[in-house]
């Protein structure tokens, strides 16, 4: 009980100290709310922001290997245009190369061509000297021409002035002007004039054309008549015995003509006689190369029953029953028409 | 009187008319006497004698009216004063061929002249009836109308139109083909002086057939036809690169290198024009020259000929060299440079030849590549020319070690060396320019006076112990 009464007077402090703990801590609760809402708050931030940066990171992450996969597909692009760029470059040098090795040939060859021009040049001299040669040749041969011309006209020249001094010549008892006694041999002018005819001087024929103050006739001349013919028959004449052997010339046919149709064939028939007749040795032909077989005659053509019918002969079909005459087709030559038509002029050997 | 008395007197006036009329016309063909003639009256004398009845005193009047005509010009415009000339026109159509070949010489002595006297010649209607005898049978009527006509035509353009237009051209081209030289020869050169004065008139006459006919008479051994022949195709070939290109068509190449030697000079004269006219038109028709063989020839031809007459063969061959680098070093390669170099230096050279000749020079050495024909230039040429020559050589030199080794040995570099040039002028340059194509020492030992500069060296040296 003791400890009851105890109990009970503490009961007021302790009722005191617990209003005094419930007004401090009302007192405190403000600030202690405050504050706690603080730290909860700070942790809250902190918590969010680990968050926020945590997905940062992640976004970053993500990001990151984006970005790294979109820059390798990039840089491949790259790459792969410059290695194209690098091969066009490539083969547009070698291009280049073969251009200029085949503008160079082309130009040298067909467009300006130093060793053909070279040549040319050549040519063109040894042309020219050509030229130049033949046209002294030519101009040598009309000087030569020239002077032959006027030779032969200083020639008739001197034999027409040593026809008109002719009485200049010497005799035989007084020697000539050119033929001095004291010279061993005339001169030339002296057997000039030995050698030639002497000139007569023409006599002037009378014109029958007066003439004509009128001056009328001068213009055409008239035809004048010509005489008439001569009325007797003009000779020579011939032997009558010649002209009618002439006439009556015998027929003299050509070779051909008097070859007959069947000259082939009979002569053909009179060799086979022939060779019947010569004959000694009735073995039959034995090749000398092939000793050892014996000749193997075709079957068509040496049986024992004769010839079969076999052959060019007897590839045609024939029908001799239907034919018009049993004698075969034979060929003619054609007739030679200028024969039929002289043989007709020549005379049968009537004499009229 | 009986009536033979009565024609007695007749008789004796016909025959004093005649021998007055014939002895007027003897007299007449002397230069001298034609003054005496003049003073005495004789214009007045014979024209009433020109309608005379008797056809003799006519002709024989006619001929001596044109005697006189044909010496000078105061008796031509005489007979034109004294209106002769409508008679004259209006009896060429009538009379006999004698008459016709009279009056046919009178106009032509009077149309001679001066263009003022052709015209008056044409104004009388003379073309119809010179035409008209152009187609008659006798020859000598064709040769005189063809002469008169060509007279008319050689002054100017109007009258040679005028000519054509009277349609004389296809009947001057059957003349040509007659026989008769002479004729052919006047023919010819009628036709010459037609196509000189301009290219239409040419292409008539070309359209009329002409140069067939013309070509064929190159190869005539006669040396006047020869001349016209030559004269009226080059006339032709002058205008235009068409007209010419038919005259070579017409296959004249080679055969007309063949007169180039001929004997008679101005038909080499009229061959180097012919060509000259040819090779100025295009570089093909050069081309064709010297392939033929023509500058060797022409070579030839200036060489040979003195004075004036080589002058179309110079011109010709300036105009080849002109056209391109190969036309040059074909030229060049006939040696043709040292005989140019020749005309042009000759002291008795007219001014024409040397300007030409200087022309043609130059033209061929601007482009002339060809160095051994360029050697012997070196030595002998006057400083104008020799500027030309050091110029190729100073653009070739630098370009070929050969060359260089070959213009040593054969003393080009020593002659270099010894021409004198202002310094700064163009010779200078190009002096320069070969010099520095070879090491200096070859250049120091073909100075001149360099032997004499080693002398001395030799006498300073002091040989060490």
């Amino acid at each position: 009980m003791a400890a009851m009464v105890r109990l009970l007077e503490e009961t007021d402090p302790i009722v005191e100290e617990v209003y005094r703990r419930k007004n401090e801590a009302e007192e405190a609760r403000q600030l202690e709310y405050l504050s706690t809402v603080k730290i909860q708050a700070w942790y809250r931030g902190e918590k969010t922001r680990a968050y926020m940066s945590h997905l940062n990171k992640c976004a970053l992450i993500i990001q990151r290997h984006w970005r790294g996969y979109l820059g390798r597909g990039l840089t491949r692009i790259l790459v792969k245009n410059s290695v194209m760029i690098m091969k066009i470059n490539f083969y547009n040098k070698k291009a280049t190369y073969i251009q200029k090795m085949w503008r160079g040939y082309y130009v040298r060859k067909y467009v300006f061509n130093y060793y053909s021009r070279k040549r040319y040049l050549e040519a063109l001299q040894i042309k020219n000297e050509i030229v130049r040669s033949e046209l002294e040749e030519y101009a040598e041969m009309q000087e030569q021409e020239r002077r032959r011309k006027a030779e032969k006209v200083e020639k008739e020249r001197r034999e027409v002035l040593a026809r008109r001094n002719h009485y200049l010549i010497s005799t035989e008892v007084i020697p000539g002007v050119f033929n001095s006694p004291f010279l061993p041999y005339p001169t030339d002018t002296e057997y000039l004039l030995r050698s030639v005819k002497p000139l007569l001087h023409e006599k002037k024929k009378k014109t029958d054309k007066p003439f004509d103050p009128t001056c009328r006739s001068y213009d055409l001349p008239k035809p004048k008549l010509l005489p008439p013919l001569p009325t007797k028959p003009q000779g020579p004449f011939r032997e009558p015995e010649d002209v009618q052997n002439q006439r009556y010339k015998p027929f003299q046919p050509s070779l051909r003509v008097a070859t007959s149709f069947t000259s082939l064939e009979e002569a053909r028939k009179q060799m086979k006689n022939e060779e019947w007749v010569t004959r000694l040795n009735d073995n039959v032909f034995e090749p000398f190369s092939r000793r050892d077989s014996r000749y193997e005659p075709l079957l068509h053509t040496r049986s024992e029953y004769g010839h079969l019918p076999y052959g060019f002969r007897y590839f045609r079909e024939e029908f001799p029953d239907r034919r018009v005459t049993q004698q075969s087709f034979k060929t003619l030559v054609p007739s030679i028409p200028i024969f039929d038509k002289l043989n007709d002029t020549y005379s049968q050997g009537q004499v009229f | 009187m009986s009536q033979r008395q009565v024609l007695q007197v007749f008789e004796q006036y016909q025959k004093a008319r005649t021998g007055f009329v014939q002895t007027v016309a003897e007299l007449a063909s002397r230069p001298q006497n034609i003054e005496t003639l003049q003073n005495a009256g004789v214009m007045s004398l014979l024209r009433p004698l020109l309608l005379d009845i008797v056809p003799t005193i006519q002709q024989t009047a006619a001929l001596a009216l044109g005697r006189l005509a044909n010496y000078n010009d105061d008796l031509a415009e005489a007979v034109v004063k004294g209106d002769i000339l409508p008679q004259l026109v209006y009896s060429l159509a009538e009379q006999n061929r004698f008459y016709k070949k009279a009056a046919a010489f009178v106009l032509r002595a009077v149309a001679k002249h001066s263009p003022q006297l052709a015209q008056s010649v044409v104004d009388c209607g003379a073309l119809d009836a010179l035409v008209i005898c152009l187609e008659e049978f006798d020859p000598g009527v064709k040769e005189s109308a063809a002469w008169a006509l060509g007279y008319i035509a050689r002054h100017n353009a109007e009258l040679a139109q005028a000519v054509v237009d009277a349609g004389a051209v296809p009947l001057l081209v059957l003349c040509i083909q007659e026989p008769e030289l002479s004729l052919k020869r006047i023919a010819a050169s009628a036709l010459s002086d037609i196509c000189k004065h301009s290219p239409e008139l040419a292409q008539t006459v070309v359209d009329a057939g002409a140069i067939a006919h013309l070509a064929q008479m190159i190869l005539n051994p006669d040396a006047k036809l020869k001349r016209q022949v030559f004269s009226a195709l080059s006339q032709i070939s002058k205008h235009s690169v068409d007209l010419a290109e038919m005259v070579v068509e017409a296959e004249i190449f080679p055969a007309v290198l063949t007169c180039l030697k001929d004997p008679d000079e101005y038909v080499k004269k009229n061959v180097a024009t012919l060509i000259r006219e040819i090779a100025k038109h295009t570089p093909e028709l050069a081309q064709l020259i010297v392939n033929a063989g023509g500058v060797a020839a022409v070579v030839d031809y200036v060489g040979e000929s003195k004075g004036n007459i080589r002058l179309p063969g110079i011109m010709m061959l300036g105009y080849i060299g002109r056209h391109t680098p190969e036309h040059a070093k074909a030229v060049a390669v006939a040696n043709v440079l040292p005989k140019l170099l020749q005309c042009y230096l000759r002291a008795d050279a007219s001014e024409d030849l040397q300007t030409k000749s200087k022309k043609a020079l130059k033209n061929i050495l601007q482009k002339c590549v060809h160095l051994p024909a360029l050697e012997p230039l070196l030595h002998d040429a006057p400083p104008n020319i020799l500027k030309h020559v050091v110029g190729q050589f100073s653009k070739v030199l630098p370009h070929d070690s050969k060359a260089r080794r070959l213009f040593v040995t054969s003393a080009g570099l020593k002659k270099i060396q010894e021409i004198k040039a202002e310094p700064g002028s163009a010779l200078a340059e190009y002096i320069n320019t070969i010099n520095n194509c070879y090491p200096e020492e070859i250049v120091k030992y073909y100075s001149p006076g360099y032997s004499d500069t080693l002398l001395e060296r030799v006498e300073q040296y002091q040989p060490s112990k």
